[in-house]
């Protein structure tokens, strides 16, 4: 026999369990042995989105159109698996920017906004009214059918329960007080609280038994399984039509938009975020709830279809399918299956409240009244007093507020409604939150006037076709505005706008208010233009995988250290932000909190601890109370911009530096190079001179030894061989001094007499000097001189060595007797010019450059002797260039040749002293 | 293969998901048929479900 003190007494004991759980998980969380840190009690966490709506609602839902019920839990599972990317993300942003709820998360995206957070608080407030107001509904309903007990008192929507309205309200004032000893017992820093985490995970347990079991206990206790009900409601009409759900036109498109809207709901409920993304331990968990968590959906759903036909089949009339989890078990008298439903139900309704409203009272007292509280106290003077006290109150009236205001949608429209319906019309308000998270959230371009215009059309366009109609159904007001449209337009009406028929309500809205919402926050994001916060928090939630913890804004410092710390002291209270101080200190390497400085990084420090209890717009008003935004102002800009052109300009001088050490690099290898070419040249000298030397030494050696060894040699022959030796002799003298004169010339050691000379004096000396050898030979020589010769600087001996010189190679290739040769002086522009032309054998064309190099003769070397030492030119041509001059010759092989040179009319100021590489190498 | 690329994955089963509980393959499934004494349409969106989850585990597990 269930008597009404029995179900008071085992609700009791039931809260009283989940307060023991809760107080073991928080002890032991303090310990540092956290009980959620686990991936099963992540997604068992993540089914406080099955409430009441779930677990009485759904049943309901299914006795009127079949699977209906169905993508309100195939949408979040479909977000879920997506959840390693979206949710983790999340995850990653609130954990960095330690962000306390939903419209923190928002605010913060959006540059801090104040009125981002406060919108969005707003929205979800009075969105979720319905929702609260749906559990309020759910319990009280099964509290006052239980107590009617073995009596099925049919609880039928058109007319109330008695005293629904009272026990509803003594439900919401049982449940405020759960949920202020829940979730506001303390200040928790970051909002997390592993007590009613535990909690709500174990809840999630008893209503999966609860409902399963009543499943079980429907399916093959009161039928021979679910075959037989589904057999049984085929022959019937109203629920064979159950079993084709997608005839009906418009259908699948209701179903899509549910699936949508559900996807939503998984992510922008604030309960969902508070479990799913503030409460999270370890990212980690994300990847085991994308399975675990639609499975337990799937398992609370699988018996849904069964006890609704079930149902059907049993209540013919009258009874409310919303109830048939509990009345059946009840009208069969099974006491304790029925008892374990309510006590599900329980479970169901207020693991969804608690969490609820501990979350929206974070957002109420966060972004709503703490920057009013702060804008007041900030018209005073001073922001002073312990503000833990005042936080506690604000959100325990919050808590209290919110299930009044719940209580109060129940009164006014809740009973018109059928759970599911109430419960979506919170879905499409929080609906309304995904364009400008989502987007947000992958979009650096949304801006903080997008966000806000998206959110109040969505919002409005909710207000006007789901909220008032709802108002409207339950007679309270707006009736004439919703049956003809606003001054009778039609085109207008609330639930057919701009003439769109045909849908279900839910869908109407979502199509027209999604329209509104991404429509005006994409256009006016792009018409915006976003300040610098906005932009690096965007950056900071977009890029959220990429980077590191960065921070957007730079503080500087108006104040110190202790005035920072007892800032925190007043939110954190004194002994936590004590504490806090201590390890940031200790962190920084130092030993007290007194040693530190209030620079930019201990302010942002503080900020983010603020944040973690008030919100980040909240937060940021605080610190900027004792210290000063530095945000990039035009001259930052510049600077940037000047440090990037400053990179610019190094960079291009690099690239010179780099082009003239390539320069230099390739001008060392080409002396390089040159070097070994010389270095060449100097062994192939060496051992040309001693090869040169040999031969005569060699005919010396050779004469003498046949000298010695024949003293009874014909004194003819003796003769002719002495004379052999002295004319090798004396070549061998020639050739060592011309080496020597050579060494000296090029390493510029030989001594120069530079004085004015005249140059016709020299040639006709040189001249009959030779004459005797041109006798001798029988060549004719002629030499043409001018009259008159301006006298130029040279060294007469080294002249009058080059004149000989030619003179005797001119002589030595001319024909005895025939020869001719021809010495012509003449004057240049830039000084004076020497000819020495013969009728010679003549040069080929490709010795021509070959005879100025040294011991380098011409000819046939096999039939001609040598007749010299092949140092002539080489030196005559090294005379003339150190003299400033040039020496080349011109000839036709047969028919002679001319050499010449140059001498200018002011000597080379080379001339005489420039050493020379050779002479280094 | 990586966890990254396994990690994608999921991505494939939402788009895959989104094609099970879509149009058409919600109204080929509509028939006036029972399998195991149950609508057809309602084994298939509760096996589609299922297949869904299995291999969202499948995925989760790869991923270690």
């Amino acid at each position: 026999m269930l008597r009404g003190w029995l179900v008071v007494l085992v609700s009791f004991g039931y809260i009283g369990l989940l307060f023991a759980i809760a107080w073991y998980a928080d002890r032991r969380a303090s310990q540092g042995r956290s009980l959620v840190s686990h991936p099963v009690v992540y997604s068992l966490s993540l089914a406080v989105y099955a409430t009441a709506w779930t677990f009485y609602g759904s049943v309901g839902r299914a006795a009127h159109d079949g699977v209906g019920f169905l993508p309100i839990y195939i949408g979040p599972t479909l977000m879920v698996l997506l959840g390693w990317f979206v949710l983790r993300k999340m995850i990653r942003v609130t954990k960095a920017a330690r962000i306390t709820s939903l419209a923190d998360f928002v605010a913060s995206r959006y540059g801090k906004s104040a009125l981002v957070g406060g919108l969005v608080t707003v929205i979800a407030v009075i969105g979720i009214l319905p929702y609260i107001s749906l559990q309020l509904k759910a319990v009280a309903s099964s509290f006052q059918i239980l107590l009617q007990y073995p009596e099925v008192i049919v609880p039928q929507k058109a007319a109330p329960l008695p005293f629904l309205d009272v026990t509803a309200l003594y439900v919401a004032m049982f449940m405020a007080l759960f949920a202020i000893a829940f979730g506001t017992r303390h200040l928790d820093v970051g909002e997390r609280h592993e007590g009613l985490v535990a909690a709500i995970a174990f809840e999630s347990i008893v209503k999966l038994v609860a409902f399963v079991a009543v499943g079980i206990y429907v399916s093959y206790v009161l039928y021979a399984g679910p075959g037989e009900i589904f057999r049984r409601a085929a022959a019937q009409p109203d629920l064979a039509r159950l079993m084709a759900p997608f005839a009906a036109p418009g259908s699948i498109a209701n179903w899509a938009w549910m699936t949508v809207l559900s996807m939503f709901a998984i992510l922008f409920l604030p309960r969902q975020f508070q479990v799913a993304v503030i409460e999270n331990v370890d990212e980690r968990h994300v990847k085991t709830a994308a399975w675990a968590f639609p499975l337990y959906m799937l398992a609370i759903n699988l018996f849904v279809l069964p006890i609704a036909f079930g149902g059907v089949l049993a209540f013919p009339h009258g009874v409310d399918p919303d109830s048939f989890v509990l009345t059946l078990p009840m009208a069969h008298r099974s006491e304790a299956i029925t008892l374990l439903v309510f006590v599900g139900g329980i479970s169901a309704a207020t693991g969804m409240v608690i969490v609820e409203t501990v979350a929206l009272s974070t957002m109420v007292c966060n972004h709503l009244v703490m920057p009013l509280v702060l804008r007041w106290r900030r018209a005073g003077r001073e922001i002073s007093g312990d503000f833990t006290r005042l936080l506690l109150a604000v959100r325990r009236g919050a808590i209290v507020a919110i299930l009044l205001l719940g209580y109060f949608y129940f009164v006014v429209a809740g009973e018109a409604y059928a759970l599911v319906s109430i419960g979506l019309i919170s879905f499409a308000a929080v609906a309304q939150l995904a364009p400008a998270f989502l987007l947000g959230l992958y979009w650096k371009g949304g801006t903080r006037n997008g966000a806000l215009a998206g959110l109040a059309v969505g919002f409005a366009t909710w207000l006007y076709t789901l909220l008032l109609p709802a108002f409207a159904k339950s007679g309270w007001s707006g009736m004439q505005l919703v049956a003809s449209g606003p001054f009778g337009i039609e085109l207008l009406k609330p639930t057919a706008l701009f003439g769109l028929e045909g849908l279900d309500p839910i869908t109407h809205a979502m199509i027209w208010s999604m329209i509104g919402n991404v429509g005006a926050y994409v256009f006016v994001s792009l018409a915006s233009r976003p300040g610098t916060t906005e932009l690096a928090q965007a950056k900071l939630f977009v890029d959220a995988f990429r980077q590191g913890g960065e921070r957007a804004a730079a503080w500087r410092s108006t104040t110190s250290a202790a005035a920072l710390q007892a800032l925190l002291g007043r939110f954190l209270g004194e002994s936590r932000a004590g504490e806090l101080f201590l390890a940031y200190a200790s962190s920084h390497g130092m030993r007290s909190p007194g040693d530190l400085e209030a620079d930019a990084d201990l302010l942002h420090f503080a900020e983010l601890q603020l944040a973690g209890t008030i919100g980040a717009a909240s937060a940021h008003a605080m610190v900027s109370t004792v210290a000063q935004e530095e945000p990039l102002d035009i001259d930052q800009v510049m600077t940037i911009i000047d440090e990037a052109s400053h990179v610019i300009a190094h960079s291009r001088k690099l690239e010179d530096k780099q082009r003239e050490l390539e320069a230099a690099t390739a001008s060392l290898q080409a002396a390089n190079e040159q070097l070994k070419e010389l270095d060449r040249l100097k062994d192939d000298f060496i051992s040309t001179v001693t090869h040169e030397l040999r031969t005569p030494l060699t005919s010396i050696r050779a004469f003498s030894e046949i000298l010695h060894d024949n003293p009874d040699l014909d004194p003819a022959d003796r003769q002719r061989f002495l004379g052999l030796v002295i004319k090798e002799s004396e070549r061998l003298t020639r050739l060592i001094n011309q080496v020597l004169d050579l060494a000296k010339l090029e390493s510029g050691m030989a001594e120069w007499h530079t004085a004015e000379v005249d140059l016709r004096e020299i040639v006709g000396d040189a001249v009959s000097a030779t004459s005797q050898i041109f006798k001798g030979r029988g060549v004719a020589i002629d030499a043409r001189l001018p009259a008159h010769l301006p006298r130029i600087l040279a060294d007469r001996d080294r002249v009058m060595q080059v004149m000989l010189n030619l003179l005797s190679n001119a002589v030595k290739f001319c024909r005895e007797g025939a020869g001719r040769v021809e010495v012509r002086l003449a004057e240049e522009a830039h000084g004076l010019r020497v000819e020495v032309e013969d009728n010679g054998v003549g040069i080929r064309p490709e010795h021509q450059a070959l005879i100025f190099e040294k011991f380098r003769q011409v000819g046939d070397t096999l039939t001609d002797k040598p007749a010299g030492t092949g140092l002539g030119l080489a030196i005559c041509r090294e005379i003339v260039s150190r003299l400033g001059g040039r020496l080349w010759v011109r000839s036709r092989p047969g028919e002679g040749s001319v050499f010449a040179f140059t001498l200018p009319r002011v000597a080379s100021a080379e001339a005489g002293h420039a050493p020379r590489l050779m002479e280094r190498a | 293969m990586d966890r990254a690329r396994t990690a994608q994955g999921f991505v494939a089963l939402f788009v895959l998901g989104c094609l099970l509980f879509n149009y058409p393959m919600l109204q080929l499934f509509e028939r006036p048929v029972l399998v195991a004494g149950v609508p057809l349409i309602y084994a298939y969106l509760f096996g589609a479900w299922a297949l869904l989850i299995a291999l969202g585990a499948l995925i989760a597990r790869r991923m270690g």
